[in-house]
């Protein structure tokens, strides 16, 4: 990693988490600059799911996390959205019973500046016409994909410094896949919104990202740029499958 | 002999109007909770009685209207966060049902104390020239007091910000939390609400059944039944379940099973759809996985 | 052992010189206390070990209570014999009842219940069973003397009769919660998906549960007819069905020393609370209902175990 004097966007030391009594993150350690795309791979059950939620204040914590310079560990999650942070749950965590537009003003909830949000919603429309289409109509009877596109709309509408997405590519079909992934590239180098995302399809996420962190039960054991993960055949034979 | 079963039917509608607002509270706190407030018809019950104590120091109808609203909005509030939110994370079943039978005895005693067991009249506000054939000036000025109160909390709903975040916290709290929502305070926001449907409904039904701290049972029952037969998810079923409810009560009462039995109609309502397709008319079927 | 043995004998040793050192009122409330024990060990079958939750067992008590009345008071047949009866009627009465029950758990059972209990004093002053129940004026019945010849007074007597009553449904009772019943109860209460994948035929144990403890209460209402010698519709209101849900709160759910506890503070409290005011020991009920949900969790029966653990682990 290039070392800038450039303050870390998101600092992780020594995170770990628990389910009740059960430890799933033994010691997390990574970070992230603003700005970059970044993927943590790893097998199921590894604790990539858990290490986004633990971020968010969604599971009980110990250790230390960072955004933008302030401590967030032990913060409620509605703050720490407040601080800019949006997550795109695994299972996507739609409002199944509220409209795609309903869905879509709730990703904006907590800002301030009304007008701006119109505009931001008809950009979302502009990123993924099918939900325009769709905008009056129950999100529950939305397919997979359109969804899908919905919970990552969603989470931009806060206009959030670090976007968290959990598995986007899950139930998918491929070519849906490389749609998102292509927007998401866009949105990240347009806007500068800094990415984390937890993906078991190492290969799609590896195209996409900077840097990539490799996790095996609850801990990081491998990290590098993208690139360097990508080329090295034993690291992705050991650990990522392919 | 029509004119006698339309009467029924809109003096029905009058009452139901009144188990719908009951109903739709029951509703708003399942929705939010998946609670059964137990003690909704002695909180509506407590506030009819702080209206009628303002009444007492010569204050007008309506001004004390208001001002019980807002008792009623601020005494849900209260409870929520005093006596439900420790069973709401969870707890046993039984553990929130006896908190709430806790809840609806210590209302119901708390009133007898204070206000006395004897039965006191309660006004109605609405004047003579609103009589007409079919119905009763306070029949008519009640089921508009209803459908207002619906119409304000549908716009409220579906209208407002505050509203939209309402409905995604009883529906989906975890993506709630995710986009920023105090779902803590929707709750307490809901409960208030709901307490201050029930303080307008009591203060609608007190003139008919007069005033008394026992005056809310039968009814409560009513509102269940209308809320389990619309679908007690189905804040829309649910407001049609209570109409439904009182519009049946009075004709079977009238015409069928005398006034005497009305209550086991009540009972059968509930026990029947229960039994019989739990989810109500408009509900959507719960499937449990194993 | 031996302690426990003493403590049992001192226990029956006052149980009996009760009736003959108190006025005849406080012997009435003692029978009263016997009566609601009955009761409260019935609940507690259906609610502390099985999980069924009734807001309305009141109606089961009043069955029972109207089962002696009647057969009393138009056909003579004398109180011992309503007994049975009672608890016969009672037993079908809440298996039929444990029937549609089956399919509700939880919530909506305690909702079907609590539309019993409220709705339970019109359905008894229903004017076309009038002629049986005496419609809102209720039934008045006589106490029995003392039978062949005992020097005893009628509320002496009945006294230890409902004690004798008692001391047999809670043998009854602990054997059959202690054994094999209890067991499966108690697994249905706390995972009834794996109790039936144990074998335990869920349908057949709640059903059977429900008839049971609807026959306690059954009979406890007929022996509480007997003792008060009224019945009446507004007498088993809806607060009769939560007095008792009080009781086993209180007392102590799943546990058998609780019904007495739980009976003991049902039938005292409200006499030292009326002193301040009628509304007074509903008040102090409801606050207790909740302050012993957060706080003590295990009734007296629980904090009872919990100190005498503490004081046994002590005395090592």
């Amino acid at each position: 990693m290039a070392s800038s004097p450039q303050r870390q966007l998101l600092e992780v030391k020594g995170l770990h988490a628990s389910y009740g009594p059960t430890r799933v993150l033994h010691g997390m350690d990574f970070a992230m600059a603003p700005g970059s795309i970044t993927t943590l791979l790893g097998a199921n059950g590894a604790g990539k799911t858990t290490t986004l939620r633990a971020l968010c204040g969604m599971v009980k914590t110990e250790g230390e996390v960072r955004f933008d310079g302030r401590r967030i560990d032990g913060a409620a999650t509605e703050d720490i959205v407040r601080l800019g942070v949006a997550h795109v749950p695994d299972g996507r965590g739609t409002f199944a019973g509220l409209s795609t537009e309903e869905n879509l003003r709730l990703g904006a909830y907590v800002r301030r500046d009304k007008g701006a949000v119109h505009e931001d919603l008809e950009r979302m429309y502009g990123y993924f016409p099918r939900l325009r289409e769709r905008r009056r109509q129950q999100a529950g009877t939305l397919s997979g994909g359109e969804q899908q596109m919905l919970a990552v709309s969603r989470a931009l509408m806060l206009r959030p410094k670090l976007l968290l997405l959990d598995e986007p590519s899950f139930g998918l079909a491929p070519l849906v896949v490389q749609e998102l992934f292509g927007i998401l590239r866009g949105i990240n180098e347009a806007e500068r919104v800094s990415m984390l995302v937890v993906e078991q399809n190492a290969s799609l996420a590896l195209a996409v990202a900077d840097h990539a962190y490799v996790i095996e039960t609850g801990r990081v054991v491998l990290s590098g740029s993208a690139e360097e993960i990508r080329n090295d055949d034993a690291v992705r034979r050991s650990y990522l499958g392919y | 002999m029509t004119q006698a079963i339309l009467h029924q039917v809109f003096a029905g509608l009058a009452t139901g109007g009144i188990y719908a607002s009951l109903a739709l509270a029951l509703v708003m706190i399942y929705q939010a909770t998946h609670l059964v407030n137990f003690a909704q018809g002695e909180m509506a019950m407590f506030c009819t009685y702080i209206a009628w104590s303002l009444l007492q120091t010569g204050m007008g109808y309506w001004p004390a209207f208001v001002l019980t609203v807002g008792f009623g909005f601020v005494l849900g509030v209260l409870i929520e966060r005093l006596v439900i939110r420790p069973v709401e994370r969870g707890g046993s079943v039984l553990a929130v049902v006896v908190v709430f039978i806790g809840l609806l005895v210590i209302l119901n005693s708390v009133a007898g104390w204070i206000f006395s067991y004897i039965i006191k009249p309660f006004p109605s506000p609405f004047p003579e020239w609103l009589a007409n054939p079919l119905m009763s000036p306070h029949e008519f000025g009640s089921i508009l007091v209803t459908l207002i109160v619906l119409a304000l909390l549908y716009g409220f709903f579906r209208f407002t910000p505050l509203g939209l975040a309402l409905r995604a916290t009883a529906q989906n709290p975890e993506s709630s939390r995710l986009v920023g929502i105090r779902v803590g305070w929707m709750l307490a926001l809901g409960w208030g609400l709901a307490s201050a449907i029930g303080a307008v409904a009591g203060m609608m039904i007190a003139p008919v059944v007069y005033l008394d701290p026992n005056m809310m049972g039968g009814i409560l029952l009513y509102a269940f039944a209308g809320a389990l037969l619309g679908g007690i998810d189905k804040p829309g079923g649910a407001v049609l379940g209570g109409f439904l409810v009182g519009v049946l009560e009075n004709l079977l009462g009238a015409f069928v099973i005398g006034n005497e039995l009305k209550l086991a109609v009540a009972l059968v309502l509930i026990v029947g759809v229960l039994v019989v397709r739990p989810s109500g008319l408009f509900g959507s079927v719960q499937v449990t996985r194993v | 052992m031996k302690k426990i043995l003493i403590a049992w004998a001192v226990a029956a040793i006052a149980a009996c010189a009760l009736p003959f050192v108190l006025s005849n009122y406080h012997v009435f409330q003692f029978t009263l206390v016997l009566v609601y024990a009955i009761a409260l060990l019935g609940l507690n079958m259906l609610t502390g070990y099985n999980g069924q939750i009734s807001l309305g067992h009141g109606a089961f008590y009043a069955i029972g209570a109207y089962c002696a009345a009647i057969l009393m008071d138009k056909w003579g047949v004398p109180y011992w014999a309503t007994l049975p009866v009672a608890a016969a009627v009672c037993l079908v009465a809440g298996f039929l009842f444990g029937l549609p029950a089956l399919r509700l758990e939880g919530l909506y059972l305690a909702l079907a219940t609590f539309a019993l209990g409220v709705s339970l004093p019109q359905l008894l002053k229903y004017h076309h069973i009038e002629q049986w129940t005496g419609g809102v004026q209720g039934i008045t019945i006589i106490k029995p003397d003392a039978p062949f010849g005992l020097p005893l007074n009628a509320d002496q007597w009945l006294y230890f009769f409902t004690l004798a009553v008692a001391i047999v449904m809670f043998v009854l009772g602990r054997n059959l919660l202690r054994g094999r019943v209890g067991r499966a109860m108690l697994a249905i209460r706390d995972n009834p998906v794996a109790a039936q994948a144990m074998g335990v035929n869920n349908a057949l144990y709640k059903s059977l549960t429900f008839g049971v403890s609807a026959m306690y209460m059954g009979v406890a209402g007929a022996l509480g007819a007997i003792a008060v010698q009224f019945v009446a519709p507004d007498s088993f209101g809806f607060f009769l069905s939560l007095a008792f849900l009080i009781g086993i709160v209180v007392g102590g759910l799943a546990s058998i020393s609780g019904a007495l506890y739980g009976a003991l503070f049902i039938q005292f409290v409200p006499n030292i609370a009326d002193a301040v005011s009628k509304a007074a020991p509903w008040a102090i009920f409801g606050v207790f209902l909740i302050a012993f949900v957060y706080l003590m969790p295990g009734g007296i029966a629980g904090a009872v175990q919990i100190a005498r653990a503490r004081f046994l682990h002590q005395r090592r």
